[in-house]
């Protein structure tokens, strides 16, 4: 008996120096795949060739297909048809174990760690030849880290809690699992949207080191990183491949618009200024975050009616906490915050919202829709009690309710096959949509945004930045929270900048460069 | 004065061993992502079948102490096998974990109760497992009739304890049951199959629940009857949300429990002038506070727990 496992062991051992001899991939196609959700055809006979040594960058709106394609390729999806061939023989993937066999490997754009295991145990967790008949043989595992650290220069600390750990060091943690496991090809997805900008820096430095080394397939909606790795592009849109090339050829501009189908420019705030009355004044307010640390220390904020206010500064610096405490989600310790006269701190979430504030969340799954909820319901949330969508505040008014998400999705271009989907099933820009429909047509009197276009792509962006000039030409005061400075600098009359809980300084929007903020941003104010 | 703590102590020691083995096996089903408020049918059950066979060998007149043995092991396996049928429902159905449970714990204490009225009657007192102690040690004042005195049984099943921690933190299966339980979309990324790992942890807790439930039987009351678990498989879940998913802190919360359900019993014999009804309640409040007030730090809970997983729905 006892000899029989070790034999099984040996065998076990001896089965995985093949795997590391693997030549890997010469060659990979994926030949006429069509893949279907409930109401939605996510890929329509699609076809991508990738050889050996390549960067292939997948480009495309969200909700694309692009991740979807690459899930069919890891075998996490079962393709309605198609046929994918690797070296010229047609495989078939049950799962990703078949996938990983072969050497391929994926990081998906949400990280697929576990939070309560140590990084050692999450990359433990794939590497079968580890799994002993009584434990888990940590040491083979560290040194499997140790080799595969020093490889490719990727430093992460085994005994840390994934839930410890910056999201930098997780997409870390994630590469050398991947490569851990043995991946000789590897899909990255979209690996730089949750990065701050030097760890995205960093990342895209060491892929170009990794180059000579792996194929890579590489997802994105960003188009300076597809400039600076890829060396093939192919441009999915709709579920369909409407563009194939080499990156070199073409300029991003190109790019851009072939992925979105029409020009992109993104609208500047060019308007004269409207001299509205004072709607929002934030009057020395003290906050709490939620660790019960100072959060918000005497901050001041005047927003007047018809103008942007950007507010810029390095996310953590008490960005949420003050949109929070405006919308009555969080005490104000001190201070008073003034919407248009009147005193808001501290009353209910309802009576500010009664008061014409709207509010696009940070967390826009969270925050932002119930993910549920149908997408028509979502659009009632915060007038489910109005008469125009209830009978006497008892009854729903379905025809209303109908009615009013046929005219929203239509106006605000949700790309979704039907009203009655659930709102978490789409993608995140089509939820940003739906936020922004409902927020935008309650005709608020003052706006809070915060970080609108996180995570989207440019049709999106476009789309949001115009929506929010045309509230401010209506005459709505807006307070924008960001922390792309592009995007503040572009749409602001005014940007202030917060650090450490209070306004370093207010600058008008001739004045602002983007070395001036980012100088702000770290705590320098050249007037003390 | 003495007497009543030392009577407490011992007692604590062999009645926590019910709970200890049933929420052993709901830590492991938890840790995995599934809560199985059906503990309490399956205890049931397991208590039936493991005095059935020692009641038949009785009766036939070959009785011998290994047929307790044979009736743990029968207890374990209805168990097991009554795992694997939640998980048919709730895993590879994914019906919702609590209405599942509680339709659960009914069909499994009925079933219990309606097979016990056509194999046996009435309530028959069973020779069952004596408490023979540890020879020698056994003598020792106090500290003999608090840790010595006890059946086998209850020794193996605190042995239970750090073998489930081995189980759970060492092994390459209790990693994978750590991993389906907080982030199953993250395993089956890495070639783990989510439902067969929640299988196989629904058939161990269902087997620990099945002896669980016999201990009640052979080793505790020596008798079966339809209450004979009251509620012990509910408190066994709520014990394993008391001892975060930990076998350790599991022990400690049973202990707690049983402690305080001693001392209302020795409350109510010894006759002190003091509304026995409060005293019933009073590990019950104890849970319940304890519940409330304990680390609300859930970094390292199952975050996935009593969530199905299927691979192709988008979320």
């Amino acid at each position: 008996m006892n000899c029989k496992i070790k034999s099984m062991l040996k065998k076990n051992v001896s089965h995985y120096p093949k795997q590391e001899e693997n030549e890997g991939i010469t060659s990979l196609t994926m030949e006429g795949i069509t893949k279907r959700f409930p109401g939605l055809l996510a890929l329509n006979n699609v076809n991508i060739e990738i050889g050996k040594g390549e960067i292939l960058a997948l480009v495309g709106e969200n909700g694309a297909g692009k991740t979807t394609l690459m899930n069919v390729l890891m075998g996490l999806y079962q393709a309605d048809e198609g046929r994918i061939t690797v070296n010229g023989k047609e495989i078939k993937f049950k799962g990703p174990e078949d996938a990983f066999k072969i050497g391929i490997g994926m990081v998906h754009q949400q990280y697929m760690l576990v939070p309560n295991l140590t990084v050692a145990e999450n990359i433990a967790l794939g590497m079968k030849n580890a799994h002993k008949l009584y434990k888990v043989d940590m040491q083979a595992v560290r040194k499997k880290i140790d080799e595969v650290s020093e490889k490719y220069g990727l430093v992460v600390n085994p005994d840390a809690y994934i839930y410890q750990i910056s999201v930098g060091e997780q997409q870390r943690v994630e590469l050398v699992k991947t490569l851990c496991l043995g991946a000789k090809f590897l899909i990255l997805d979209e690996p730089t949207s949750a990065l701050t900008p030097q760890e995205t820096d960093e990342l895209i430095k060491l892929l170009l080191t990794m180059k000579d080394k792996l194929s890579i397939i590489f997802i994105s909606h960003k188009l300076a990183e597809v400039k600076a790795l890829s060396n093939k592009v192919v441009i999915l849109r709709h579920g369909e491949v409407v563009f194939k090339g080499n990156t070199a050829d073409y300029s991003a501009s190109e790019i851009a618009s072939k992925m979105t189908g029409h020009e992109v420019e993104l609208p500047q705030n060019t308007e004269e200024d409207m001299h509205g009355e004072v709607a929002l004044d934030v009057k020395n307010i003290s906050v709490l975050s939620d660790r019960g640390a100072m959060a918000l220390n005497g901050l001041n904020l005047c927003i007047h009616s018809g103008e942007i206010v950007g507010l810029a500064g390095v996310s953590g610096n008490g960005q949420r906490e003050l949109a929070e405490a405006i919308n009555g989600l969080r005490r104000v310790e001190s201070g008073t915050i003034e919407l248009f006269g009147q005193e808001i701190q501290n009353t209910s979430v309802h009576s500010v919202i009664e008061r014409g504030m709207g509010y696009i969340p940070e967390e826009r799954n969270i925050e932002g829709i119930v993910p549920p909820f149908s997408i028509k319901e979502n659009y009632i949330l915060k007038d489910s009690d109005n008469e125009v969508y209830s009978k006497k505040g008892l009854f729903i008014n379905a025809k209303q309710v109908q009615k009013n998400a046929e005219k929203l999705v239509k106006e605000f271009d949700v790309r979704t096959s039907s009203i009655e989907l659930s709102a978490g099933s789409l993608s995140g820009g089509n939820i940003q949509k739906v936020i922004l429909a409902r927020e935008m047509t309650r005709n608020p009197k003052f706006l809070i945004s915060v970080y609108p276009t996180r995570g989207l792509d440019l049709g999106a962006i476009e789309f949001i930045h115009k929506k929010l000039l045309e509230k401010r030409r209506n005459g709505v005061g807006i307070l924008l929270i960001s922390e792309e400075l592009d995007e503040i600098m572009s749409l602001s009359d005014k940007i202030a900048v917060i650090y450490k809980g209070r306004i370093q300084k207010i600058l008008r929007r001739e004045e602002a460069t983007r070395a001036k903020l980012g100088m702000l941003m770290a705590g320098v104010n050249d007037e003390q | 004065m003495m007497t009543i703590i030392v009577n407490m102590l011992e007692m604590c020691i062999s009645f926590s061993v019910a709970l200890l083995l049933a929420s052993i096996g709901e830590m492991f089903n938890q840790r995995a992502g599934v809560f199985n408020l059906g503990c309490e049918g399956i205890m049931s059950l397991g208590a039936f079948f493991g005095m059935l066979v020692v009641y038949f060998a009785e009766k036939a007149g070959y009785y011998s102490g290994w047929f307790n043995f044979l009736g743990f092991l029968l207890a374990a396996v209805v168990g097991a096998l009554l795992g694997l049928f939640f998980g048919l429902i709730v895993v590879t159905f994914r019906a919702p974990q609590g209405i599942a449970g509680i339709g659960f714990q009914m069909f499994g204490v009925g079933l219990a109760g309606t097979l016990f009225r056509y194999y046996v009657g009435g309530v028959q007192n069973i020779k069952g497992v004596t408490a023979t102690g540890i020879p020698g040690l056994r003598n020792i004042p106090v500290i003999g009739q608090i840790f010595f005195s006890h059946s086998v049984v209850v020794y193996l099943a605190y042995l239970t304890v750090p073998i489930a921690w081995y189980i759970l933190f060492k092994t390459p299966w209790g990693l994978k049951v750590r991993a389906v339980g907080t982030h199953p979309r993250a395993s089956d990324s890495m070639g783990i199959n989510v439902n067969k790992i929640r299988y196989e942890a629904l058939a161990l807790g269902g087997a620990f629940a099945g002896i669980a439930g016999a201990y009640l039987s052979l080793a505790q009351a020596h008798l079966f009857n339809d209450t004979i678990i009251s509620g012990r498989g509910f408190i066994a879940v709520a014990l394993v949300y008391f001892g975060h998913w930990h076998p350790y802190q599991i022990l400690g919360g049973a202990m707690l429990f049983t402690l305080a359900q001693t001392f209302q019993a020795q409350v109510q014999s010894s006759g002190i002038a003091f509304p026995y009804e409060f005293a019933v309640m009073l590990p019950y409040i104890l849970v319940i506070v304890v519940l409330a007030f304990t680390s609300k730090n859930n970094k390292m809970s199952p975050s996935a727990l009593g969530k199905p997983f299927n691979r192709e729905q988008r979320v």
